[in-house]
């Protein structure tokens, strides 16, 4: 399942990444974001629930979409390009 | 014009606890506070709830604070996030651990029941601290709490007894008639009373001032940070010998850091600067490793009274009967604070503080003269 | 010599730049985005291959012309995209570019930092699904995307109608558009809209446009709760005649936009409350100067006024920096551009009119509404405090915690003070306002740090 459909730009030279271990592809030119979020339904779940989120105002400002990468760097998901090789982590967040 | 049995200057959390403690004990009281209860140094400070490490003469005073933290849900009614998850003074050297043997030795018989542990007994019982520490004196009943909830419930809790809480409510002027003192705010409401107690923080010079007692008193700004909320993995709130960032996780995951100084804005306000904030970012993965990738998200300041000697004033005046000033605790004052408003109730109903507070008199800085 | 430095590299950051460029200044534009142009006109990513027309409609002239504008002056200036400013003082900014932090001290700094959605939460708001309605734009400009299947657009204000016919025409399925203003609102505000009749027309021909497609528009309509599982499936919406529930998986909303002020606020500017963004925002003179000698404000981060406002109020706050400077300026140039301002700002008086804020808002939230989805702070947990006798946000946020996320109040502040304004019986304005604390967005442990 995937939350954010491709409407335009899809001719675009595809870029294999790890999501949580398992093998994925996005497109270059890709936001992080896109990427998680064109081929499954959440970004990381939240800090006192654990409830899905996929971000929400894409610009930087929420602060609602931070992922980690493989080299223990977290990041925004909406302001990171996505690079080939790269590996994903959701944050499951936690339930208080 | 308000009589009541005790003016108190100042709602922070000696202030307040002074009102609470009055309340109980059937006085009537007036709480005049310029801002909001338990908004300034109180309310943001480290929130820390510690003894170890402060100096011997503070010791009886902490430790009777230390037994009224254990009832703080009955006595506020609310538990405001305090947990006795221990106080781990972390040594960076072997002089510092030697430092640390020395006041675990020297402060015996205190209560502390402090633990002296070595590198390995660091490693095996805190494995998040990292090898930077040699060593370590654990006080395993020290805590933390939230201090944005605890001082300003002492000020809610004295309401709810009958105090009267007045916040945003300055004091403009006070005098004395030989009989009385009179208070007066800028909300142009006088209040009049036979004892007034001068816990006005950082601003408690002035008021001593006004009675001949002016002291040399400088504001000091700690800097702090939080992070967003990570996994739980401290169990002890942390202090450095010699100085360097302390931590403490809350259970919600923040932790909050605090080293190095800020600068005011004004008078009441104050930041921490730019150099702190870098520091605490650069230097804390040192102590604390589980903190690499993690983001702090704000930062924050407040304005302390330090003393030259970095100890309060706590006692009655030596110029004017009837008023009590107890203030410039030096950013230490939010563990200590609910014995102070004890002592300061104890001497009002019973003559004298149970606690000996000699090593606090104001006369200590009659000889100094105050530019 | 410290240099003169600009915060924000959309329309007012780039020709607050061009200006000073044109008059030998050589400054320093900083920005947190990598490419320039601000979000209204935001570029795709190079490798991507829409034209402008398709990404800008109608603004696509303005569009080239900014960003044309920023690469001719690539050579005079020290341009530094990827670059946050996260903590300002008197005379120093704090940037963080690649993982490193550096200090830059300025002579003079033009502020703009542009805006973000003003949000009023709904239930179910967190859903996977849900997107402001900037994001589903960003979505689709920048990545060539919609933020699902069937989508609705709610809310109010100009971008409403905007970013839904963007989306029909990139051939998304738009379920609906509920624009929370009545129609009653939008006529009687119409003679204030003809002081741009250009935008005003632009505006009536996207909702014509969506009604004449065939895609339902409802006003005085208001979304009620967002169902879902684990994403967006339904939705359910309310007029003053109907309630009704809606099949989609993907929402976007927001009641018009918010200046994003925390740089201004650290830089000790004075606000001010504007009952027309209401909101508190850093004070500026018509030519863009701030209660703090040599800080300047231009475009939406000091008061919303639109993409062509912040055009020309960068230009006037740089030539107000150069006049400060002592170097001459065109009179002439700077009345036009004030009084060009000035006729913008009748207009958004007339926009506000025509998209309502929603009064009945905090009166109509439901206890379980999440304010601060940061925090997870609800409605009940405000009330509660405001109940028992807290009133100032500051002592609020303390207390319940809504606005201590990593978001800092950007998302939940404006729902926050609406909450506490009617808990606690006073006009928002007078409950205080968020202050701002560095870093103004997150930044890392372990930070490198330029010598």
């Amino acid at each position: 399942m995937a939350l954010l459909k491709r409407l335009a730009e899809s001719d675009r030279p595809a870029l294999k990444f790890m999501l949580d271990g398992e093998p994925a592809s996005g497109l270059l030119g890709d936001t992080v974001l896109t990427a998680v979020l064109t081929c499954s339904e959440h970004v990381r779940g939240s800090d006192f629930s654990a409830e899905p989120r996929a971000g929400f105002c894409l610009m930087g400002a929420c602060q609602d979409c931070w992922v980690r990468l493989g080299d223990g760097r977290r990041v925004r998901a909406c302001s990171t390009m996505l690079e080939a090789g790269q590996q994903i982590s959701r944050e499951p967040g936690r339930q208080v | 014009m308000i009589e009541v049995d005790a003016v108190i200057i100042g709602g922070g959390i000696v202030g307040a606890s002074a009102a609470l403690f009055l309340s109980k004990a059937g006085r009537r009281v007036a709480l005049l506070e310029r801002d909001f209860c338990g908004s300034h140094s109180s309310g943001v400070n480290y929130g820390g709830v510690r003894r170890q490490g402060r100096p011997l003469s503070q010791l009886p005073l902490s430790q009777r604070a230390h037994e009224i933290w254990g009832q703080l849900p009955q006595l506020i009614g609310i538990d405001g996030e305090y947990q006795r998850s221990g106080h781990l003074k972390l040594a960076r050297s072997l002089d510092d651990l030697r430092a640390l043997h020395d006041y675990a030795a020297s402060s015996q018989g205190f209560g502390l029941d402090l633990q002296l542990l070595d590198r390995d007994e660091l490693r095996r019982r805190f494995p998040w601290v990292g090898t930077v520490a040699v060593g370590a004196s654990l006080c395993p009943d020290d805590g933390h709490a939230n201090p944005r909830l605890v001082s300003p419930a002492f000020a809610q809790a004295a309401r709810r007894h009958g105090a009267q809480v007045h916040e945003q409510c300055p004091v403009s002027q006070v005098t004395h008639d030989g009989q009385r003192f009179a208070v007066r705010t800028e909300t142009a409401v006088e209040f009049r009373a036979p004892w007034l107690l001068n816990c006005a923080g950082a601003w408690a010079s002035r008021f001593a001032a006004q009675f001949g007692e002016a002291v040399p008193m400088h504001a000091g700004h700690p800097a702090m940070l939080v992070t967003e909320p990570l996994p739980v993995v401290m169990d002890a709130s942390t202090g450095v010998e010699g100085g360097g960032i302390y931590a403490r996780q809350v259970a919600r995951g923040n932790c909050v850091l605090g080293g190095g100084q800020g600068f005011a804005l004004d008078d009441a306000r104050a930041r921490p600067g730019q150099s702190a904030v870098i520091e605490i970012l650069r230097q804390a993965v040192e102590l604390y490793p589980f903190l690499e990738g993690a983001q702090a998200i704000r930062t924050w300041s407040g304005t302390e009274g330090y003393l030259p000697d970095r100890q309060p004033v706590i006692g009655p005046s030596s110029t004017q009967p009837g008023l009590l000033h107890a203030f410039g605790f030096a950013g230490a004052g939010f563990q200590i604070g609910p014995a102070v408003g004890q002592a300061l109730t104890e001497i009002i109903c019973s003559g004298a503080s149970s606690t000996p507070l000699d090593a606090f008199s104001i006369t200590r800085f009659h000889s100094i003269s105050v530019a | 010599m410290k240099p003169i430095v600009i915060i924000g590299a959309g329309p007012a950051g780039i020709r607050a730049a061009q200006t000073l460029a044109a008059h030998g200044i050589y400054p320093v534009l900083l920005d947190e985005a990598a490419r320039g142009g601000g979000q209204i006109y935001r570029r795709q990513p190079a490798n991507f291959t829409r034209s402008s027309d398709k990404l800008y409609g109608f603004e696509a002239a303005k569009a080239n012309a900014i960003h044309q504008t920023l690469e001719e002056l690539r050579q005079q200036l020290d341009y530094r995209p990827d670059t946050l400013v996260w903590n300002a003082e008197a005379g120093q900014l704090d940037t963080l570019h690649e993982g490193r932090a550096a200090r830059l001290d300025y002579a003079s700094v033009i502020v703009a930092t542009g805006a973000t959605d003003r949000i009023l939460p709904v239930p179910g708001w967190t859903l996977p699904g849900v997107y402001s309605l900037g994001a589903a734009q960003i979505a689709l400009k920048f990545q060539g995307c919609a933020i699902g299947e069937r989508v609705v657009f709610a809310g109010s204000g100009p971008l409403l109608y905007l970013v839904a016919y963007q989306y029909a025409k990139a051939g998304a399925n738009v379920v609906a558009v509920l624009d929370s203003s009545p129609l009653s609102a939008q006529a009687r505000a119409l003679p204030g809209l003809l002081a741009q009749p250009a935008t005003l027309a632009k505006g009536l021909y996207y909702r014509a446009w969506l009604t004449t497609h065939g895609i339902p528009v409802h006003q005085g309509a208001s979304l009620t709760l967002i169902e879902g599982e684990r994403r967006v499936q339904s939705l359910k919406w309310r007029s003053k005649t109907t309630e009704r529930t809606l099949d989609c998986d993907a929402v976007a909303f927001a009641h018009g936009l918010r200046s994003e002020t925390q740089l201004a606020d650290l830089l000790g500017c004075e606000f001010a409350w504007s009952p027309l963004n209401r909101a508190w925002l850093p004070q500026r003179d018509s030519a863009g100067r701030s209660s703090s000698a040599g800080v300047y404000l231009a475009g939406d981060g000091a008061g919303i006024m639109g993409a062509d406002a912040a055009e020309m109020a960068g230009e006037r706050a740089a030539l107000a920096l150069l006049e400060d400077l002592g170097y001459r300026v065109d009179p002439q140039r700077c009345a036009q551009l004030e009084q060009s301002l000035e006729r913008i700002g009748h207009f958004r008086q007339g926009l506000e009119r025509a998209f309502v804020f929603p009064e009945d808002w905090a009166s109509r939230a439901t206890d379980d509404l999440m304010i601060c989805r940061c925090e997870e702070v609800s409605v009940a947990d405000i009330r509660q405090v405001v109940g028992e006798g807290h009133w100032e946000i500051n002592r609020v946020k303390a207390h319940c915690r809504v606005g201590m996320g990593r978001c800092q109040g950007r998302m939940c502040g404006a729902a926050a003070a609406e909450i506490i304004a009617r808990e606690s019986g006073r006009a928002v304005r007078d409950i205080g306002r968020l202050r701002a604390q560095a870093p103004v967005k997150p930044v890392p442990f372990g930070l490198e740090v330029e010598p």
